[in-house]
């Protein structure tokens, strides 16, 4: 058996103390360990974007991290975006917007979005489509999901304006 | 007095039921079930590709620290499984294909088993192989399964007409071959299963399956256990296109390592083991040879189709039931003659992939329309619009179209699109290295189900509660497409409710009613349909029950927003949940709960494939227009004009999701997407090489949808599932040829094959 690290870090808000082996990835310790299911494992290569959690404000594929890397970090996953009120205004646009089908890139969609607005207002919509250039999507030819984080991001500028 | 409108669903942009969970990550996928005690199944598969199988030793691998079972084709009843019943869960004697399974191990993790699997030890004697069909065909060539010695497991043949008599009457005959390639499903939740069996010989499989009731015929006699002691839970799936149409062998093998352990069993793909192991689009040689009078009537249509069917039968194998009919019934054929060949080699092997062996048929009949077309000096819409078939008509192969937008889905995707003007402009010639074009391409599908088998029916049960709320349980399937909300929609239409108060069971086999299983577009119209007559007869319930209370006619009551509601004013007179209450707490003690069975009016096809095996047919116009660099061969989609005959659009945002997801599935296809299989390997396994299509390459995307209003279908409705992806390779080529002369026979339209063709061509065309 490999050495156990033990590691702390801040995930959706809550401190949390997690013993994992050094060859462990970020996904792995979110789904398996920590039992948060909401991020999902696409290729395990870093191809698809299916795992993509925010570290430190920054969108990374969780399979490509090892979780001992997330010490001292704060790691914010799908599940960390609900609010007091349900689901937050992204995550509602994808579902009044249709930008979700069978949903299995969705998770990794909305964060990667979420990294975006995040990241600054005012994108242009080519800025957009290049910033979920890593996420994969079989079902909606990502036109949906393009015009759901555009609305998304016209609503934060506006009121950043007001 | 409160008065209550009548309201609408139908037509609407309604949120899909199921995507708040989906937003919010509480959605269970196969992949996100854990069992207490479950075990973690893996398959060692073959490294070669044609070999007898001398010895297996597994040993070593038994005697592994958590290993819990470890079988071979030894240990199981070896009945094998698929649409062909020539594939063996689990190769005892020979391989045949690079996927083949030879053991499989369950164990304490994921890590163990792989361990495990690197123990097991097998000893093969190498067979000579054999990857082109052409070549499989030969006299000598090695046999693949002895049972066929000619190496061909089916042959297809269809006609009418006679074929030299449309010969006669052609001013014009022109002869093609076109290549089509090998892509995959590319799913983004990989295949997976658990399997369970209780301390009485009950099976729980959490399945991906889009046929959970004959899953359970099918898979029955592979495993041993009667179909009545399987119950196939589906979780929420990540996507199918109809990779999971059929059984394949990892299926039992892991319902096998529950058997030996005793203990849940969770088995689930990576991404390399899905590209090579999971099943392919079928790949095709096609030789199409046709003919047209000089006015622009096509003669005769003549199609000759080779099926690399690799090592075993899966659906791919049977594409060419849908291949004849895009042949013999998209345009007006007089003489028509379809034969196929399907033929083993030691290939992957093929399934069932949306659009079901018609993009494969639509890029030859319509690359060869333009074709035709051009050598006539007909405009190519006109040429199509001469020659597309109408409302009212029975095609020889015996397909009637009750309604048909087909020449509605031309003119306009042509008008939107500027083609007519755009066309000539283009092809009179274009200054420097990059060049414009614009292709049209159609396309017919089944709209309404498709009846292979002797039923296509759809089962619905559908509960009113006390409260006002309803159940449908519904035996069809959602793969992510929607249906669960369309059929929510079709209900609420009939009991006057928000969509709200619908939920839908459609992932239970212990409580749904039989369906035939998702597929042939068949969701919304069969489905829907059923839902929509178990909806009704609910409300037949209902108004009965309201009528006696209020002393008005059924007929001069309606229900509205949850609400019984005086039909002439929709003055509301009692809430929903408090009649239904009334029926529990009085002498009535009745329930309102209503099942339906619904049957399309389509039949089985003959012996010679003639027959209307859709109870409606859907059709389609796209036109692309591209820019191509003549000097890096690279191909930029700039636009799509769609139109779609859909009959009646029933949700607006679902119906875009699938015409808009279906369009870029087809440029994929058309252009990105090649699983390289060079000697039987797949030498491209992973996303990185194996291209998808992403975001900052969807073009513009410009849809119609034009409603003929289905007689048969719910509210108006055909299917639309497999439609938008069929046209689309077809409209590329022809765009290509309209920027540049050139005339292309092989996809995909990468920019390397694109350079190599415009200058093995040298610009002088076809």
């Amino acid at each position: 058996m490999s050495v156990l690290h033990s590691i702390r870090f801040t995930l959706n808000g809550k401190p949390v103390r997690a013993s994992v082996p050094v060859h462990l990835s970020a996904i792995d310790m979110l789904r398996d360990v920590l039992h948060l299911t909401g991020t999902k494992l696409g290729c395990g290569e870093g191809e698809c974007g299916a795992c993509t959690v925010i570290v430190d404000g920054v969108s990374v594929n969780s399979c490509l991290m090892f979780a001992v890397d997330c010490d001292g970090r704060e790691v914010i996953t799908i599940e960390g975006l609900r609010t007091d009120e349900g689901l937050n205004p992204l995550q509602k646009a994808f579902v009044q917007q249709g930008a979700v089908q069978c949903g299995f890139c969705t998770p990794g969609m909305i964060m990667q979005g979420t990294a975006l607005l995040n990241r600054r207002s005012g994108m242009t919509v080519e800025e957009i489509r290049r910033g979920i250039e890593g996420n994969l999507c079989r079902c909606t030819g990502y036109r949906k999901i393009v015009d759901t984080i555009a609305s998304a991001l016209h609503e934060t500028s506006s009121e950043e304006i007001s | 007095m409160t008065v209550i409108a009548k309201e609408t669903l139908i037509g609407k942009r309604v949120p899909k039921l199921d995507a708040p969970p989906k937003v919010s990550g509480e959605a269970r996928y196969l992949q996100d079930i854990e069992l207490p005690g479950m075990l973690f199944g893996k398959i060692l598969r073959t490294d070669r590709v044609h070999a007898r199988i001398l010895n297996i030793d597994v040993s070593a691998a038994k005697a592994l620290p958590g290993v819990h079972a470890v079988i071979t084709a030894a240990d199981t009843p070896n009945v094998p499984l698929g649409i062909g019943r020539d594939n063996p869960p689990l190769k005892g004697d020979k391989v045949r294909c690079i996927r083949d399974e030879i053991a499989a191990v369950a164990a304490e993790t994921e890590e163990i088993a792989e361990e495990a699997l690197r123990l097991i030890k097998i000893e093969y004697e190498d067979l000579p192989a054999v990857f082109d069909p052409a070549e499989s065909l030969k006299e000598g060539a090695p046999v693949i399964h002895d049972k066929h010695p000619d190496n061909i497991p089916f042959t297809f043949e269809y006609s009418h007409g006679d074929i030299s008599e449309g010969e006669k009457e052609s001013d014009v005959i022109l002869e093609e071959k076109v290549k089509l390639h090998y892509v995959t499903h590319c799913c983004m939740g990989v295949s997976g299963i658990i399997a369970n069996f209780d301390s009485e010989g009950n099976l729980v499989v959490y399945s991906q399956t889009q046929i959970p009731f004959m899953y359970k015929k099918d898979i029955s006699p592979v495993i041993g256990v009667p179909p009545e002691k399987i119950h196939v839970i589906q979780p929420v799936i990540g996507g199918a296109f109809g990779s999971k149409l059929d059984i394949y062998p990892f299926e039992p093998i892991c319902i096998f390592l529950a058997r030996v352990s005793r203990r849940p069993v969770k088995m689930v793909f990576t991404r390399e083991e899905e590209l090579v192991a999971s099943p392919t689009r079928q790949p095709v040689e096609l030789t199409i040879r046709g003919g047209a009078k000089k006015d622009g009537t096509l003669t005769f249509r003549e199609v000759h189709t080779v099926h690399d069917n690799g090592g075993y039968t899966s659906w791919g194998a049977t594409t060419p039931f849908v291949i004849m009919q895009t042949v013999s019934s998209l345009y007006r054929v007089p003489h028509c003659l379809y034969k196929t060949t399907v033929v083993y080699t030691n290939n992957p092997y093929s399934g069932s992939f949306r659009g079901y062996g018609n993009l494969q048929a639509t890029y030859a009949v319509e690359t060869h329309m333009d074709k035709l077309a051009e050598a006539l000096g007909i405009d190519p819409l006109e040429f199509r619009l001469r020659n597309a078939q109408e409302e009212g008509e029975t095609t020889p192969q015996g397909m009637r179209f009750h309604t048909c937008g087909f020449r509605d889905c031309l003119t306009t995707a042509a008008e939107k699109s500027g083609f007519r003007e755009k066309h000539p402009a283009y092809k009179s010639g274009q200054e420097g290295p990059v060049k414009r074009g614009v292709g049209i391409a159609s396309l017919l599908h089944v709209g309404g189900g498709a009846k292979i088998y002797r039923t296509d029916g759809c089962g619905t049960m559908l509960k009113v509660d006390d409260f006002g709320k309803v159940t449908v349980m519904t035996g069809s399937t959602d793969i992510g497409q929607g249906s669960e909300t369309v059929i929510a929609q079709f209900v609420a239409e009939e009991l006057g409710l928000p969509i709200g108060s619908i939920s839908v069971i459609n992932n239970d086999s212990e409580i749904t009613p039989w369906d035939v299983g998702v597929h042939a577009s068949r969701t919304t119209f069969i489905a829907g349909k059923s839902a929509q007559l178990a909806a009704r007869k609910a409300r037949m319930k209902l108004l009965k029950v309201a009528s006696e209370k209020f002393d008005l006619a059924p007929g001069q009551l309606d229900l509205r927003g949850g609400q019984v509601v005086r039909a002439e004013d929709g003055e509301a007179l009692m809430d929903l949940g408090k009649l239904i209450r009334s029926l529990h707490f009085s002498t009535k003690n009745d329930i309102v709960m209503t099942s339906e069975y619904y049957e399309p009016p389509s039949m089985m096809q003959d012996k010679e494939f003639k027959g209307d095996v859709s109870a409606t047919y859907a059709f389609g116009t796209q036109v692309v227009e591209l820019e191509v660099d003549t000097e890096t061969g690279v191909v930029r989609i700039l636009r799509v004009t769609a139109a779609h005959d859909v009959g009646r659009v029933i949700n607006q945002m679902g119906i875009e999701g699938q015409v808009e997801g279906g369009i870029v599935m087809g440029i994929g296809y058309a252009t990105t997407e090649n699983l390289v299989v060079e000697n039987g390997k797949v030498m491209n396994p992973s996303f990185r090489d194996y291209k998808l299509i992403t975001a900052p390459e969807v073009p513009e995307i410009d849809m119609t949808f034009i409603e003929t209003m289905d007689k048969e279908g719910p509210a108006g409705a055909k299917g639309i599932g497999e439609a938008p992806a069929i046209c689309i390779s077809a409209a590329i080529a022809n765009a290509l040829y309209n920027a540049t002369g050139v005339r292309f026979y092989e996809l995909p339209l990468t920019p390397e094959k694109v350079l190599r063709r415009l200058r093995e061509a040298g610009g002088n065309g076809a």
